[in-house]
């Protein structure tokens, strides 16, 4: 039988060694906002770490990830940890400014992170310095349902995507059809943002709409009426009522065959699978050209790790970012939360076509963008969606969306 | 020391008495109101300095195309949410009888009010969702189109207050069910020995009674139509396209959601909700005082 005193002893025992040992060890704090499955994912990436340097113990909290966007402000004046996570591109900006975030250029520099991870370079960069580790990002594009091409007796497309006006005319035929050219779900705005990313991007290209979304480019402007003419070609064939419904109800109408194509991003596959799905009824292809000619690019949007300004280990932190920033590492995170690593010489799985579709996809990119409501300033972004919104429920009210747009845009960067 | 508290005994006591709820009150009610006055002359995102920009945020709201929506929603409220008084003490005297089993029945009538504001505007966004939404089935069968009401902004308000009226008007109820109880029975007997009855009996005999709980339920119904921020919030998020907006909803919208973090202009419109809760409660205070002093 179990001597409980003793078990008792030998449990004290052990909590006393392990303490013992805690003591000897450096500790780093990190906040993050992890689902569940990146959760594990990045908990065996920091064992991994924890065994290359057994003098470090990564603590991490984990908040929930709606709460996290408020915890952030808090916790970075009152508390801050060694390492928080958040988001790259237009979003770091406010944080950035406000002196919260540390420059991490000398990472950066150290570990030749300038070439290794030069795709998302550009989107960690403010005022010429480095201010954070991409440690992961997905692509967005068409997603579609081959059952529903069948059905409608429309071509279903092949890998390398269809051109602009087959879009438009296979759209026609789907509606004859009585399915949904295109869906998506509004109610929380960003997925519209989604659509308007792409028909800007392949109607001015990837220059343009960074000038747009950083204020450069006025609302009332002729170029931006020339994306919403392209964008009102296919305005009748979205899902009607899409104002009402998440992505989540959207995506069932794809997996029903009750609509064609979504586009969205690639974590949505697992939604699509969940539903039903197969390899082999669901494709996907990047957006169709629209100006001929215009160099490709895509939105990635990107996932980031910074080190807090008030962080006290801050030597340890950046071990933890070059870590984070390794191919090895990305390679290995990525395939368990089915993403894309950043890091140009990570491997990804080949037998998820999605997956090896996306990093082609985007590592043949010209430029990446990281989404509308992260490239341009939170208040415009939020009037920019609605405007989009609105736009897509009723077109005629062009001309007042870029009349309020253009008076945000005046108000915003001042 | 124990001279001046003996002499001036029975005036400090209900001070002392006082002192915990006032200093609770002051320290999170009385005190953040100016604050939020004082935030709102300043340009802040809550992390970075604050800039003084004096009146500018009230400037902009003026020019803000959202701030009249809001507001024109907020009266829409305002107005329809009163309607929870007559159909509130319509069900309240059809079940003021003496049945079997009439506790059962109060108590269902009663259950909406029980349960979260949350639930109530999840349940109306499945009732109206496009497709399989009860009441997008219903229109669509009798008039062959269906309405998603929340997509719709012609319609969203009032899908929206006709949720909160759900919850409101079993509150009404309880509260003239228990004004009902009070209603002197001689003076219905005497009523009705001198020929009242029906309307004339309600108007004249029965509603004058039950003034002390109307007050009250116009003070509940007001404030709940003045702070209608959760069900927009669970239903519509303020869309489509902020078309469904109330001031309690731009201001979270602007000081503290995602796209937000504008403290200053936040504040700005709090002070203005602020503004507009300040003419009922003052009508309300000035209606009990005179009450007070007339008796």
């Amino acid at each position: 039988m179990f001597d409980v005193k003793q078990g008792a002893i030998a449990i004290l025992a052990t909590l006393l060694m392990t303490g013992s040992a805690m003591a000897e060890q450096r500790v780093l704090k990190y906040n993050a906002d992890y689902d569940p499955i990146p959760l594990a994912a990045m908990e065996a990436l920091i064992a991994d770490f924890e065994a290359a340097n057994p003098d470090i113990d990564v603590q991490l909290t984990n908040f929930d990830h709606e709460g996290y966007k408020t915890a952030i402000r808090n916790f970075l004046t009152t508390d801050p940890p060694d390492l928080a996570n958040w988001y790259a591109g237009n979003r770091m900006a406010p944080f950035v400014e406000a002196g919260q975030f540390l420059d991490v250029t000398d990472v950066w520099e150290a570990n030749g992170l300038n070439d290794a991870l030069a795709s998302a370079a550009a989107s960690m960069t403010i005022d010429g310095k480095k201010w954070g580790i991409p440690y992961t990002y997905y692509q967005w594009g068409i997603y579609f349902n081959k059952d529903a091409y069948k059905a409608a007796g429309v071509e279903v497309p092949p890998a390398t995507g269809v051109d602009w006006a087959t879009f438009v005319s296979n759209c026609e035929k789907f509606s004859a059809a009585g399915i949904d050219c295109l869906t998506t779900g509004t109610k929380a705005l960003w997925p519209g943002a989604g659509i308007f990313d792409y028909m800007s991007l392949r109607t001015n290209g990837y220059e343009w709409h960074m000038d747009l979304a950083n204020g450069k480019v006025a609302w009332t402007d002729e170029s931006v009426r020339k994306v919403f003419a392209e964008l009102a070609k296919i305005q009748p064939y979205v899902t009607a009522n899409h104002a009402a419904i998440d992505w989540q109800d959207a995506a069932a109408l794809l997996v029903q065959g009750k609509a064609a194509n979504y586009v969205m991003g690639n974590f949505a596959v697992g939604v699509f699978k969940e539903g039903g799905m197969t390899n082999d009824n669901l494709g996907f292809m990047a957006f169709p050209e629209i100006t001929p000619g215009i160099p490709r690019a895509e939105d990635a949007p990107t996932d980031t790790i910074h080190i807090p300004a008030g962080a006290k280990n801050v030597e340890d932190a950046k071990k933890f970012l070059a870590f984070v920033a390794s191919a090895d590492a990305q390679t290995k995170l990525n395939a368990a939360i089915g993403q894309l690593p950043t890091n140009k010489n990570s491997t990804v799985a080949a037998d998820d076509p999605f997956i090896s579709a996306g990093f082609e996809m985007l590592s043949s990119a010209y430029a990446l963008a990281q989404f509308f409501d992260r490239d341009a300033p939170a208040e415009m972004a939020k009037a920019g969606m609605e405007g989009i919104q609105e736009f897509l429920v009723k077109p005629e009210n062009l001309d007042a969306i870029l009349e309020r747009l253009e008076k945000t845009r005046a108000k915003v960067y001042q | 020391m124990t001279s001046f508290w003996k002499s001036n005994q029975r005036r400090l006591a209900p001070w002392l008495f006082l002192a915990p709820g006032a200093v609770l009150f002051a320290v999170y009610v009385i005190i953040p109101i100016f604050q939020s006055m004082w935030i709102s002359l300043y340009d802040w995102d809550g992390l970075g300095t604050a800039t003084w920009i004096g009146a500018a945020n009230y400037v902009e709201l003026l020019d803000d195309d959202s701030f009249y929506t809001s507001l024109k929603n907020n009266v829409i409220w305002l107005v329809l949410y009163m309607l929870a008084l007559p159909l509130g003490l319509f069900i309240a005297i059809f079940l003021n009888q003496t049945v079997g089993g009439m506790r059962i029945y109060k108590s269902m009538f009663f259950f909406p009010f029980v349960i979260s504001q949350v639930v109530v505007g999840l349940m109306f966004s499945w009732f109206y969702a496009p497709d399989f939404g009860l009441f997008y089935q219903i229109i669509e069968w009798a008039t062959g189109q269906g309405i998603a009401v929340l997509a719709d902004e012609r319609f969203v308000t009032y899908g929206i207050i006709a949720a909160g009226l759900w919850p409101q008007i079993a509150y009404v109820m309880i509260l003239y069910l228990t004004g009902l109880n009070n209603v002197a029975p001689d003076q219905v007997e005497a009523a009705r020995l001198d020929g009242a009855k029906g309307l004339g009996m309600l108007w004249h005999v029965i509603l004058p009674q039950l003034r002390p709980a109307t007050f009250i339920a116009v003070v509940v119904t007001v404030i709940g139509a003045l702070r209608s921020f959760d069900l927009v919030s669970i239903m519509t998020d303020g869309g489509p396209y902020g078309s469904s907006r109330v001031l309690s909803f731009f201001m979270y919208e602007q000081a503290l959601s995602e796209y937000g973090y504008r403290m200053g202009y936040g504040a700005a419109i709090a002070v203005v909700l602020f503004a507009i809760m300040m003419i009922f409660i003052s009508g309300f205070i000035w209606k009990m005082w005179r009450d007070e002093r007339e008796r």
